[in-house]
Parts: structure tokens; sequence; C-alpha cells
């Protein structure tokens, strides 16, 4: 027998398997930059309230729009807010919200998309043409309906954000599972008489997890840039909170000759999006899954 | 030395693995290709023959690389070659045929133009003669109205056509050399041996060299001059064909010839143990030394030089093949099997019919299928306990979608399934009950897609154990372990996954898991055509030894005429979802036959230079079965007259209880098939 084969590899455990995916994923320069723009945004997020050098709600007139200092590394904002403080900030309500969110996006999107790919037929005609009209409304105007009907509350946002993101993932999911549906080892099992959740259980999730948590990463920097949007316009976020979108909106006014005050979020919102998108992109190449030929947008 | 036009010189490839070894896929290979010869490269998967095929043409998969070593095309090395230069070679001097014309060719291009594209390339005619140039080329490769079929795109075509396209792109260059991979593969048997004679026609006619590569020992041995036989990226044997094929004097062509199945011969060949190994795990020795029956200390400690043998006229890579030398030929030995089958009816199939056409609206809501000329029709097949009976036919023939109605994956249109002579199934697996379910069991074609690559041997395994007897801990586990036992795995192999076994412990595991069900019926479907032929007689060892432990009945539905022969103890003949021929199978296998399993029979290759196909009917393709008469009029070269074509023909039976269905008397089927 072949024991000494190269090729061998036991069944590892999931912590094993984890740690050997992202030290394919760091070993390229592009997965190692994403990886680690994500991992400070997410240690930064931890620790910010306990470094912050300000009061990120103190109001001074007197330090009204002061250019950076070695006070204030960042500047101040029209209402003499220290921008640094506002910034390392801003970005825990985003990525928390969008997270979460996203979480929520993969799991019904996932399932659903699987659920229609397995059984076909007249139920999955339905339903995706139910995810068609949906994908057809501008989620902008959808997301002011539903925050301007129920507020602005994290509980909304983030079963609201989650719903219009997950219908991308439903294609995806449905996709992938017409991929493996097709195959024998399926026919096998619906030959034994295995029962649908079953089948999707043992036999597809295992088969297309991998196609759809790259797509959920992928949407997770989407809808990061979803939310900033909704607080931009005002429907966010509520002040004082800080946060990016709604920092970006109210200084925007005086970028001539208070750039500071707008620069500062921009990059820490562009750093964050552009950071989950090559992580995303990585992880993908550490699953084998080549996005540029397989991707189902 | 003028006559050679291509020189492999001390030829290795290979790759880096990530640890940072170099791992070959060739090594050290030299061969000459002379003018006009072909040249059989034979092996089994893995063994490096297409990568030596696309080095002669100057092609290294991506990821591999040159280690050492040359292909010298009229004094040029074309491994070192600019792009540029090779272009002009490519196409011109040497050309290539793939193994799936169909992949080959554009989908949304006309044939013609397609060909006219290749002549524009590789030849300086302008358009009037390049338009004369397609007509003959077509009509070369003896594809019928050429002038129709260039304006045809390449999905109206048939395989064996579309394999003909593929044939005449290639010589529109008029190349020197021709590199087949594996060119008939995918084909039915009798399209298979048609392409055969026409590639052999074409070599003579034109005088072009050919490279031939392929697993199938049997097409080989039709075509080659000369036969390079390859093991784990080495030549173990080379040398003219007759020889080969008749006095094989290395250890793994000897054992391979004899684990063909022929026709000649009822029973199971025997198997070589053992599967080849992975490139980079051989430390030392000869490759082969582990399955090799003629082996010793000398073989596992120090590897064997490629030796050229004056008298012989061959070259081997063995130590000990003057063993071999002396037995005359490979003598086959084979495990006669006894029909253990007993008089009790186990399944019984009767009037079934099955329709892939789609359901008017009416229909449908009255959960009806209505469909005049249904895919598959008539079926009556009694199945005894014990027995293995097969079903044969070419593709499109309804042997697999017989299968599936039985597992209850296809309802059927009308007709009975009936189980132990009082139950009657469903052909819907909703309305089956999970004990109904149990007793019939699939093993498939491909165990690359049957098993769950995310899933490891015991998860497979599990899987019915946990469904059917609700099995659990150590019970379960020790169940697993008793059927790997059973399927001659050992142990450890629980936890591996599918990509970490070979193609037959794969198909072994599978084996396994239908067994796990303790079925009375194990549907097999193409059990053994992904397999590689060494692989291919143990698993049919295996199968057989399994039936007789268990008593289980197979329905084995196969293409190959060969291995249906060695395993079954009944065989159906199948033509357009209609039966042509039930019978015993040592009858069948004799004549008086229908005229479609005399096609058949006729298009078997072997592995024999001596033993040429008969070439009784043309190799159309039919879309649908006829309306009337009997099923295989389109094609059968007896026909009668007009009856035929009217009538549906009656049920003869021949005086050892073989029927068939034809109008043809049997004493005269017998007088004109002798």
């Amino acid at each position: 027998m072949k024991l000494d084969n190269i090729y061998k590899e036991e069944k590892k455990s999931a912590f094993a398997k984890l740690s050997e995916i992202i030290i394919t994923m760091a070993s390229r320069p592009s997965g190692l930059i994403g990886l680690s723009i994500l991992v400070f945004h997410i240690i930064l997020a931890f620790i910010s309230p306990y470094i912050a050098p300000h009061d990120f709600k103190a109001i001074d007139p007197t330090l009204m729009l002061q250019s950076p200092s070695a006070e204030y590394w960042f500047g101040t904002d029209d209402l003499g807010r220290d921008v640094f403080t506002r910034t390392i900030l801003g970005g825990r309500t985003a990525l928390t919200i969008t997270f979460f969110g996203s979480l929520i996006a993969l799991l019904w999107g996932g399932l659903l998309g699987i659920f229609c790919g397995l059984v076909g037929g007249k139920i999955d005609d339905v339903v995706m043409r139910i995810v068609d009209a949906f994908l057809s409304i501008p989620w902008i105007l959808a997301m002011l309906l539903i925050v301007s009907l129920l507020g602005t509350s994290t509980e909304v946002l983030i079963p609201a954000l989650g719903f219009f993101y997950g219908k991308g993932i439903v294609r995806v999911a449905r996709a992938a599972t017409h991929d493996v549906i097709a195959k024998d080892f399926i026919v096998s099992a619906r030959a034994r008489g295995h029962s649908n959740f079953s089948i999707i259980w043992n036999e597809i999730i295992p088969n297309v997890r991998d196609a759809i948590l790259v797509e959920g990463a992928m949407r997770w920097s989407w809808m990061l840039l979803g939310f900033s949007s909704l607080s931009f316009l005002g429907f966010g976020v509520s002040p004082p909170t800080p946060d990016w979108g709604l920092m970006i909106s109210n200084a925007r006014g005086l970028m001539s000759f208070a750039y500071w005050a707008v620069i500062a979020p921009i990059v820490g919102l562009s750093s964050l999006i552009i950071g989950i998108n090559l992580t995303a992109d990585a992880f993908a190449k550490a699953l084998g899954i080549d996005r540029s030929t397989k991707a189902p947008v | 030395m003028t006559d050679i036009i291509e020189k492999v010189k001390n030829l290795s490839i290979g790759f880096r693995s990530k640890k940072g070894e170099e791992i070959l896929i060739l090594k050290n290979i030299s061969t000459n290709i002379k003018k006009g010869e072909t040249v059989g490269i034979v092996g089994e998967s893995g063994s490096g023959k297409s990568t030596l095929a696309l080095a002669m043409m100057g092609y290294v998969k991506h990821g591999l690389y040159t280690i050492g070593g040359e292909c010298q095309f009229h004094s040029s090395n074309l491994l070192k070659m600019k792009s540029k230069d090779l272009e002009k070679i490519r196409g011109r001097k040497i050309a290539m045929i793939p193994q799936n014309a169909g992949q080959a060719l554009t989908p949304n291009l006309k044939i013609g133009y397609q060909i006219d594209e290749a002549l524009q390339l590789h030849s300086d005619l302008d358009e009037k003669e390049r338009e004369k140039k397609i007509s003959e080329l077509l009509n070369k490769v003896r594809l019928p109205s050429p002038e129709t079929i260039a304006l045809r795109y390449p999905h109206e075509l048939s395989g064996g056509q579309q394999q003909r396209v593929a044939v005449a792109m290639a010589l529109a260059g008029t190349p020197d050399l021709l590199l087949l991979d594996e060119p008939t593969t995918g084909l039915d048997v009798t399209t298979q041996a048609h392409v055969l004679e026409l590639l052999n026609f074409i070599a003579k006619d034109t005088g072009t060299s050919m490279v031939y590569v392929s697993h199938d020992l049997g097409a080989i041995a039709q075509v080659s001059d000369r036969i390079i036989v390859m093991y784990s990226g080495e030549i173990v044997l080379e040398g003219p064909s007759r020889d080969i094929l008749k006095r094989p004097i290395h250890p793994y062509t000897h054992g391979l010839l004899k684990s063909i199945p022929k026709l000649s011969l009822a029973g199971l060949p025997e198997s070589m143990p053992g599967s080849q190994p992975q490139p980079g795990t051989i430390k030392g020795g000869c490759s082969f030394f582990d399955r090799c029956n003629f082996s010793d200390e000398n073989c596992k400690n120090n590897s064997p030089k490629l030796e050229f043998l004056k008298d012989l006229n061959t070259s081997v890579r063995c130590f000990n093949y003057e063993k071999l030398v002396n037995e005359s030929q490979a003598s086959q030995t084979v495990n006669k099997i006894k029909n253990k089958s007993q008089d009790k009816e186990i399944l019984n199939l009767s009037e079934v019919s099955i329709s892939y056409a789609k359901q008017k609206l009416l229909d449908q809501i009255f959960n009806r299928i209505s469909d005049d000329n249904p895919t598959v029709k008539d079926i009556n097949i009694n199945i005894k306990k014990g027995e293995t009976i097969a079903l044969v036919g070419e593709s499109g023939s309804g042997k697999s979608t017989i299968l599936k109605s039985i597992a209850g994956l296809l309802r059927t249109k009308d007709g009975l399934i009936r189980f132990d002579e009082n139950r009657n199934l469903s052909s819907d697996l909703k309305e089956r009950d999970p004990n109904d379910l149990r007793i019939i069991q699939l093993i498939f074609q491909n165990p690359d897609e049957s098993l769950n690559p995310n899933h490891t041997v015991e998860e497979i395994i599990a899987q019915p154990l946990k469904l059917y007897f609700g099995l659990k801990g150590e019970e379960l586990k020790k169940n697993i372990i008793d059927l790997l036992q059973k399927v001659r795995l050992g142990e450890f192999y629980t936890s591996r996954y599918p990509r970490q076994l070979s193609g037959g412990e794969k198909q072994r595991v599978a084996v396994a898991r239908a067994f796990a069900a303790k079925p009375d019926i194990i549907l097999c479907d193409e059990v053994t055509s992904a397999l590689d032929v060494s692989v291919q007689a143990a698993v049919l060892n295996l199968l057989q030894q399994l039936k007789e432990d268990f008593g289980t009945t197979y329905i084995f539905v196969s293409h190959d005429l060969a291995v249906v022969r060695a395993i079954s103890d009944r065989v159906a003949v199948l033509y357009q979802g209609r039966l042509c021929e039930v019978g015993p199978s040592n009858d069948v296998y004799k004549f008086p036959s229908h005229p479609y399993t005399e096609v058949l029979l006729g298009a078997v290759l072997e592995p024999d230079p001596d033993i040429k196909p008969k070439l009784v009917a043309e190799d159309i393709v039919e879309e649908r079965p006829p309306e009337k008469g009997c099923c295989f009029q389109g094609r059968c070269s007896r026909i009668v007259g007009d009856i035929c074509k009217k009538e549906l023909p009656p049920w003869q039976l021949t005086d050892s209880g073989n029927a068939i269905r034809c109008h043809i008397p049997i004493k005269e089927l017998q007088k004109e098939q002798f």
C-alpha cells in the first residue's frame, strides 16, 4: 500500500483548516495587505474607546476648524470636535452593523438559494421571479422607506440591510447548487431516500459553502458602502455618534478650506472597503475558487 | 537516417511540489518517429503518455517544465523554439487530433468555415481552391455529402462525424506528423471501429506518420506498427506491435494483456494487484516492483535500464524479462463463473415504457404522460434471484434510462415493475417506502462524481447504515470497517477523502456503500468504464466475489461487450430503447443473432493485430426510434423488405433459449452469419 504518498493528508480539525487558509492568504502580497488592513480596523474598533485622546462629542466654539497640530492630529471640525478621535471611533458602528447584516444576508440568501436550486421546478420559478422583482427596486429608495417608517435603530438597520444584500446571494447559492446537483452523489442520496433536508445539510452545503462564504465577504464591503451612503444621507447613525458617512456629509461643504475634516473619514472608509475586498479575493484564491472565471455577480 | 522525422532525446518533464522537490512526470524518454509509421503510446492514466505527445509538438502543460532533453523535429529542437517559429510548425507540419472533437470545434461557426480557417493559415490557396479543398478533405474522411456538412454547425453532427471533421481539419495543413490523443475514447463501439478504419486508410493514403495515444490496447492494436508502453513516466517496453501483443516480455504488459476481458473467453480475467504509484513516490528500484509477479531483491534496490534486444527487435526495462521470453504468449486464464441463479424471480419488468417528451399542459394537470413514440418501449424482462443480467447497447439505447426507472428516479409511462413476484414498485421515489428503497442500490460509472468530495470514506459508508438501520457509535464504526474489509480496503481508509484515493479505490468505496444497505438488487451503471484496464479486472472480480457471498442480483449496464461477456449470466441487447435480443450470455455471443448484435460483436476491438473488426452497418446515428416496424430498420444490412418498416418483428426462440426479435427466420440468420 502506498502509505508514503506525497498527497497524503489526514482529516483536519476546523481550526487547523482555518489557520492553513489564513497562511495561504497571507502568502500573497495582496492578501497580506488586505488582511493587515482588515485586522487593523477590527482591532481599532475594539480599542478605540480606550485610546481616543479627546471626547468625541465635546463641542468647543473656540477650536472651530483648526488645522492638524500636535494636539489635534487630524485637526478639528466645524463644531471644534477632534477629527482624529471621531475617525478612529467612526468605524465601530458601521463595522458592527454591516457584519451582522452580512451574516443575515448569508444565512437567508444562502439557504433560499440552495433550496431553490435543489427543488427546481415551479417553486424555483416563482421564488426567483420574486427575487428578481426585488432586485429591480432601487435598494436605497426601499431602505429610505423602511428607515422613515421604523426609525434608524440598529434593530431595524441590521435586518433591513441583511434582507437587501441577501438577494444577490440567493442567485449565487442557486448557481453553485446547480453545479453540484447534477453530480451522481446527489442522485445516489436521492435514490437511497434521504430527505431534502438531509441532502441539503450533508451533500450540498459542504460543496457550496466556500462559494457562498466568498460571496458573503464581498457583500460585506458593498454593504459597508451602502450603510455609509445611508449615514451620508442622514438615515443611518444619528448624531452625535461618530460615523464616517455622517462626518463626510457634514464636512463636505467645508472641503475647500478645511480638507482635513473630510479626508480622514474618507481614508478610513475606503481603506476598510479595499481591505475587505482584497481579503475576500485572497480567501477565494486560498479556497481554490477563481473569481475571475466563476464569479456570478 | 533521413527517414526519422521526430527524435525525442533524454526528455524529462516535471513539476516542483509545494515542498520544493522536483517531481518527474516523464523520466529520460528517448524514441524516434519514422516517416510513414504509426506509433501507439499506451499506458494507464497518469503514466505520462499525453505529456509525451504534447511535448512532441513543443508544448508543455502549464505548471510543468522541461528538466532536460529535447524533441527534435527535422533537426530543430521544438522545446527551445520561440512561439513564432512554433506557429509555423504546428498545424502545418505537426497536427493534433483531440480526444473530444465536440469540445474542440467552435460551437457557433460552421464546419466549412472552421476548415477554411485552417486552410487560410496553413496553405497558400485562393478562395476557389480552398472551397474545392474543403469538399475534398470532407470526402477523404468519408463524410456523406460534404457540401451540406460544410454548412452545418458542430452540434448538428454526431460524435463520430465531429471526430471526422477534426481529422479533416488536421489534414488541412498536410502535416508530416499527426498526434492523436485518445481520439476514439468517447465514441460508441461501432463508431470507434469506423474511425480507426479511417485513420488506417489515411495513414496509408497520405504517408503521414501518426502518434496514437490511448489507454485502450484494442484500439492501439488496430492502428499501430510500433507500440510504446509507458508506466509511471518511463518507457517500459517498445517494439513492433505484433511482437508486443503476441509476446509481451515486460511483466506490466504481460499482466495488462491478461487482465483485458476478451470476447472469445467467458469468465473473469485475472487481475493485477495494486495501482500505479503517484509521481514522486518511487524511492528507488523498479517502478513496477510493487505489482510485479516476477520481481526479486535486485528489482527492489536497482532500477532497470531500457535494454535493446537485437533478436527480438524490442526494448525492455526489466531485469527478469527472460522469464517471460519463453512463455510463448500471455496465455489467459479466467475464473469461470458459475451461474448460481435460482428459479425464483426477483424483479419483473412488464411492458415498461419511458418517455422524455415534454408534456402538454392538460397532461401535466392530470399527471399523466402521453407520447406515441416513447424513448423506451415494451421492455419485458424477468430477472431471477442471484443472476447477473447485462443491458447492452450503444449510447442512446435507453439502458441507463431503464436503470433509472428501476431505481425510482424516472417515472415510467406505462408498465409494471414487480419485486419478488408480488410487490409492485412505483417508479416514483416518493411513493416507495424505505424498505423498497433499500433493496435496490446503485453503483455509478464515475466514482469521482458519485462520492461527495467533502466527505471522508467513513461518512460516505455511514450514510446508508444510519439511514436504513439507524446504527450509531461503536456498532456503526464496526460495520464500516467490516464493509471496507469486504471490498479489500484497510481500516486506515476511514479518515481519507475521495481525492486521496485512486480510481479503483474510489470505486471500491462506492461498492461498499451500495452493499451497506444489504440490498437484493444492485444496479451497476457502466461501473468499470472510467477505470484503468488493470483496475477494471480487479473491480469485476470483487463484484463477482461479493455476489457469491451475499447472493445479490446485479443488473449490469455496459457498452463494452467484452466486459459483459466476462461477468454476466444473461444479456439483453437494446437498440433505441427497444429490446432486440435476450438470452444466456453464451448464446448471445454466438450466431445466429439479431442483426444489431451482429454489428456490435463485429465492432469489438481485441488487443490482437490478427483480429480485425468487421464493419457490417453504417455508423449513422438515429435521433428517434422509428414509429412503426423494427427498431433497427434504419441501419440494418439484412433488411428483407417492406415488412421490416411496417410490422413489429416477432420474438423467435433459438434452440438454446435465446430470444431474437427479427423478421428473418432463425435458420436463415444462421446461414447468412455462419
